[in-house]
């Protein structure tokens, strides 16, 4: 039965064996196509770009926001954007994508390639994580031209705040897309955590007032480090209200830092847990 | 080196929970061949080729791809496969271009984008979105992405379901091009017309086990002819001979059959022999023999003589209308 004559010689067929090199290459590969998605998703452009910059620009029309010192205002309007952007453009927008490329099989195209899971999930969320970096950075523009400026006491602990609220939230988003039956029903799963931690995000104002045993657990919660990080950097505004220097910063950093860095494992884990790459048969 | 099969299998076991999909497969892909497995729904076709693509873990037995076992080594050997899946989406607001482009980005060796989309006749629809394209056309450019990368081994999970008889004869010649070009192919299919094309093997599968295996005309050897005829006596009446009538025939398999229209039917494994025989002995009774067919048997009816003799209880004895079309 397996007398077949393949004694046919093919020339030295070039094995290819996919080099760690090319990781960089296939997220890029990826990257571009989700950007090209977004681009012509009208919804998801909106949340994306317009949603941010006008939630913030409600908020300070309404004066809710930054009462009290007015160097703060700058911090806190900045934090507001960033932290929408990462809240909306990150989280809510990327489990849609994930939800959207599941059920349309294309997770499972990827799957039998030459990418990695990993690959697959940074690719995807690259450009919602670009958008939330540039919205910081044009926030940064416009409270410096229109606000007092912010002192940017320590722009690497902004960059810890975007990038590693993007980090965790994507993560987050590949675990809720898990808990999604369809695009639709992503409404309802992103919400607990959009409800449940932004109360206790301290967005509306600099900490300090709000000082007790909510706020205590609210230094817990996943949003709030983002916050906590963003205010430090920008206006160096600690979870006291209290104006710290440079060096200090690092120090009121190192719990923000390592509630962070705690959810973002959470993410992970959850993330392989529930996240699914086919829709349920 | 090449006498080492591309694909080597043996005694493979796929359980999902109680069940076993998978029941102790052997095969062997030889470099630059074809093989097609058969088989009817449920039969375990898809369960087996998963393990062979490296998409699932075996639960017994050993599975080699390119001398790597294809789940635990996939990054060794991923990059040699091309993989069609039966059901693989894209995004509907990638153009076709896009999305090759997408895909050749992910590859280690992808050939140019427009000579690929050229070889599946989506070249003119390259800026199309891909959520405008017919089915036929979706399928086209799963096989455009499936042998982008210049795959060593390609599997095709039912490559033409869906297609026209035109887009199937162009999928068939870009398919029979890659054999000559050395590609190794594990072809799954409906069609038992696209398995007597294209496979220099095929291997049928039955209830999570493969039941024969060899070239097609191995297969159908196994199998008796048919002959066919209405008999008619010179006045043109149609008679029913009374089967003591008929003449001894050699390789005669079961009893002669003549229905109610008086066609009698009869399988023989001398096709030959017992033709002349029956041609002589309506010639002695001066008796026609009108409508006369005799046929060699087709791969077709090898399988649908292999589902009748399904003998495992609960084995699925459906056939696929595909199959009998």
């Amino acid at each position: 039965m397996t007398t077949t004559t393949t004694t046919t010689t093919t020339p030295a067929r070039r094995r290819a064996t996919p080099g760690t090199g090319g990781g960089a290459r296939r997220v890029a590969a990826l990257a571009r196509a989700e950007l090209r998605l977004l681009v012509r998703n009208r919804t998801a452009l909106f949340n994306a770009l317009a949603l941010p910059p006008m939630t913030v620009g409600l908020f300070a029309a309404l004066g809710v926001v930054g009462d009290g010192a007015p160097a703060a205002a700058g911090a806190v309007l900045l934090n507001l954007l960033t932290f929408m952007a990462l809240a909306f453009v990150v989280y809510y927008n990327l489990t849609v994508a994930f939800v959207a490329r599941r059920e349309e099989l294309v997770l499972k195209r990827y799957l039998v390639g030459e990418c990695s899971r990993a690959e697959i999930l940074v690719g995807t969320a690259v450009p919602a994580v670009v958008v939330a970096l540039a919205q910081t950075l044009l926030g940064i523009v416009a409270v410096s031209v229109f606000l007092t400026p912010p002192a940017f006491v320590n722009p690497l602990l902004m960059v810890v705040a975007v990038l590693g609220g993007a980090a965790m939230l994507t993560a987050l988003a590949a675990a809720t897309s898990g808990l999604s039956r369809t695009v639709e029903s992503a409404q309802l799963t992103t919400l607990p955590l959009l409800v449940v931690a932004i109360p206790f995000a301290g967005l509306f104002g600099a900490p300090g007032a709000s000082s007790g045993v909510l706020d205590t657990i609210g230094t817990f919660t996943p949003l709030r480090p983002i916050t906590d990080l963003m205010l430090l950097g920008a206006g160096g505004i600690d979870g006291d209200g209290q104006v710290v220097t440079f060096a200090e910063t690092f120090g009121a950093a190192a719990l923000p830092a390592a509630v962070l860095a705690a959810w973002t494992v959470v993410g992970v884990l959850a993330a392989r847990r529930w996240m699914r790459w086919e829709p349920r048969r | 080196m090449t006498s080492e099969p591309i694909v080597h299998v043996r005694g493979a076991r796929r359980r999902y929970g109680t069940f076993e999909a998978v029941r102790g497969v052997d095969l062997d892909v030889h470099r630059g061949e074809l093989v097609a497995l058969l088989g009817t729904n449920g039969a375990g076709k898809t369960s087996f080729v998963e393990l062979v693509e490296g998409l699932a873990p075996a639960s017994g037995g050993t599975v080699r791809v390119l001398g790597h076992d294809p789940y635990r080594e996939r990054r060794r050997v991923v990059g040699s496969l091309g993989i069609m899946l039966q059901s693989a989406g894209f995004s509907g607001d990638l153009t076709v271009a896009e999305t090759a482009r997408t895909w050749a980005g992910t590859l280690s060796r992808p050939r140019p984008v427009a000579d690929v989309l050229g070889a599946v006749g989506l070249e003119h629809r390259a800026d199309v979105r891909v959520a405008s394209l017919s089915g036929g056309e979706k399928r086209r450019l799963d096989l455009a992405l499936a042998t982008l990368g210049d795959p060593e081994l390609l599997f095709l999970d039912e490559p033409t379901t869906g297609l026209d008889p035109e887009s199937r004869r162009a999928t068939w010649a870009l398919v029979q091009g890659m054999l000559d070009a050395g590609t190794t192919v594990l072809l799954t299919t409906h069609y038992l017309e696209e398995a007597e094309q294209l496979a220099d093997r095929i291997a049928i599968m039955q209830a999570g086990r493969v039941v024969r295996t060899g070239s097609v005309a191995d297969v159908v050897a196994a199998e008796p002819a048919r002959v066919e005829a209405v008999v008619r006596n010179d006045g043109g009446r149609a008679v029913t001979p009374a089967l003591a009538d008929l003449p001894a025939l050699a390789g005669l398999v079961g009893a002669p059959d003549v229905d109610r229209t008086g066609r009698l039917r009869l399988r023989t494994t001398r096709l030959q022999d017992d033709l002349l025989t029956l041609l002589q002995w309506a010639d002695a009774r001066r008796l026609r023999l009108d409508d006369l067919d005799a046929r060699a048997a087709s791969l077709e009816q090898a399988f649908l003589a292999l589902d009748d003799t399904a003998g495992t209880p609960g084995a699925q004895r459906t056939t696929d209308t595909e199959a009998a079309a």
